[in-house]
């Protein structure tokens, strides 16, 4: 916590050091101060906008992470889904998210919604492909066991598969929590004027470079808080649980 | 004679290599039968196919077998988040049938059509020497209270024919020993298949063993009976003997 502490102060120092010298204009650079004058002057509004965006950030992790573990537990359960359903999410993480943000706002408006949706699109793949590698490593001798025992796949899956797999799971969602933010300020970005990401573009826009660096600062706070939450949560539901 | 408890007849390769050379092996009803063999001549794989499991080998012939089967192996397989008394009733858990009073957290609340599942399990428990251990963890667990663990669970699934898959041979000599005489005892009444490459645990054990080698199977002569219920002492003259003569056959 020291070094951290250290090191963040020195890279303000630098970041002063680096105004004072060059003698950057504050549109180009804002000194830190200056951006913590802004985020004071402006607190009401980047607290609205960041309301917005943590709530996208909320849902579309809970939708995403709902999604993507179902989509796991169904392609272990198959084989044959699992060979169709693979390339096609390989390939459907090709596609740049920032490509599909438009086409999102066009099929559903400039609310919540599509913000949601990247959200969702960014978080699925991460925790589906984390908890279908977990599923599929279940111990081979408890497996043995269970077909010896006459369990059925369902019955596997529900009291094995799934329990021995929460550590993958937890993984994904952990790396899933990180990344929730940059799908929904992706969807602020392109339309709408709700969000941190909006409020963004529009002072970058009015050249109100400081407003854009407190917004910044305040949504990577945000994401460390909520990855932080996540990883707590979990860290106490798999001690719970003993896995 | 009575029908054969289960079967093997035929032969397997592994990729192109032949596995074993054509072996014929009917198990009897009642007793133990230890099949003995060094390492990687088919020994678990003619075990796994009479359990019916995957063998990772192609095998050409035919299995038969009258009786449902219970499986114990070298791996305990206990299930790290559950109890020893989850784990004695795991099968129940697995087929649905542990009843919602279970202790466990996760019952499934159907009535069961195994009498009383916790009631059996804390009794073999007793059996195995464990009760005082009943709601530990496996991680807090020793190698040997872990095969208890496993003899428990084999026990609680109550099945005629016994599948043991080399479940000593990780434990230190003294340990083996002391699991050798419960098993023996607390496996009495069923009919039992053993796995093991150790002609001592064979010699112990047996009441028939054959000898499974490269070039098929033997059925090995054993002079003295086993007592009832129990293994032979392993310091009896004509057991160790037995061991030596397995070892030569082995060694040939």
């Amino acid at each position: 916590m020291r070094t951290v502490a250290a090191l963040i102060v020195t890279v303000l120092l630098l970041w002063q050091g680096i105004i004072w010298l060059a003698g950057m204009p504050p549109f180009l650079l804002p000194s830190p101060l200056r951006v913590l004058d802004a985020l004071w002057l402006n607190r009401a509004e980047i607290a609205r906008h960041a309301g917005f965006t943590l709530t996208e950030v909320v849902l579309g992790f809970a939708l995403g992470s709902a999604l993507g573990a179902a989509l796991a537990v169904a392609m272990g359960f198959s084989q044959k889904l699992t060979g169709v359903l693979r390339p096609i999410l390989t390939f459907s993480q090709t596609i740049p998210v920032f490509a599909l943000a438009p086409i999102l706002t066009l099929w559903l408006g400039f609310g919540m919604a599509p913000k949601i949706a990247m959200t969702v699109l960014i978080v699925f793949f991460p925790v589906a492909s984390a908890f279908l590698d977990g599923l599929m490593r279940t111990p081979q001798a408890a497996l043995d066991l269970a077909q010896v025992m006459g369990a059925s796949r369902i019955r596997i899956m529900r009291h094995l598969r799934i329990p021995a797999a929460l550590p993958s799971l937890a993984t994904g969602l952990r790396l899933a929590a990180v990344y929730a933010p940059i799908g929904a300020v992706i969807g602020e970005w392109v339309g709408g004027a709700r969000g941190l990401g909006a409020l963004m573009i529009h002072a970058n826009g009015r050249m109100k470079t400081d407003l854009v660096f407190a917004a910044l600062l305040v949504l990577s706070v945000m994401t460390v808080i909520f990855a932080r939450a996540v990883a707590i949560a979990l860290h106490r539901l798999l001690r719970r649980y003993g896995v | 004679m009575t029908a054969a408890a289960a079967s093997v007849r035929g032969r397997a390769w592994v990729g192109d290599a032949p596995l074993f050379a054509p072996v014929d092996l009917v198990l009897h009803p009642g007793g133990w039968t230890c099949l003995l063999g060094p390492s990687g001549v088919g020994k678990s794989t003619i075990l796994r196919l009479i359990a019916g499991m995957e063998t990772g080998a192609r095998f050409e012939g035919e299995v038969t077998r009258n009786r449902p089967v219970a499986l114990m192996a070298q791996d305990s397989g206990l299930i790290p988040w559950l109890d020893v008394t989850g784990n004695v009733t795991l099968g129940a858990r697995l087929r649905g049938t542990l009843r919602a009073s279970a202790s466990s957290q996760h019952a499934d609340g159907q009535p069961g059509q195994e009498a009383d599942p916790t009631a059996r399990a804390v009794a073999l428990i007793e059996a195995v020497g464990l009760t005082d251990r009943a709601h530990h963890l496996p991680a807090n667990l020793s190698g040997g209270q872990r095969q208890r663990v496993a003899l428990a669970r084999t026990l609680f699934e109550d099945r005629p024919l016994v599948l043991l898959d080399e479940p000593f041979s990780a434990l230190d000599a003294r340990t083996r020993a002391q699991m050798q005489d419960l098993a023996a005892r607390l496996l009495d009444t069923r009919t039992v298949l053993l796995v093991t490459h150790d002609p001592a645990e064979a010699a112990r054990l047996g009441d028939r063993i054959l000898l499974l080698r490269e070039t098929g199977l033997t059925d090995w002569p054993i002079a003295s009976p086993r007592p009832k219920a129990a293994a032979r002492p392993y310091d009896a003259p004509e057991v160790l003997s037995l061991q030596a003569d397995l070892m030569r056959g082995m060694m040939a």
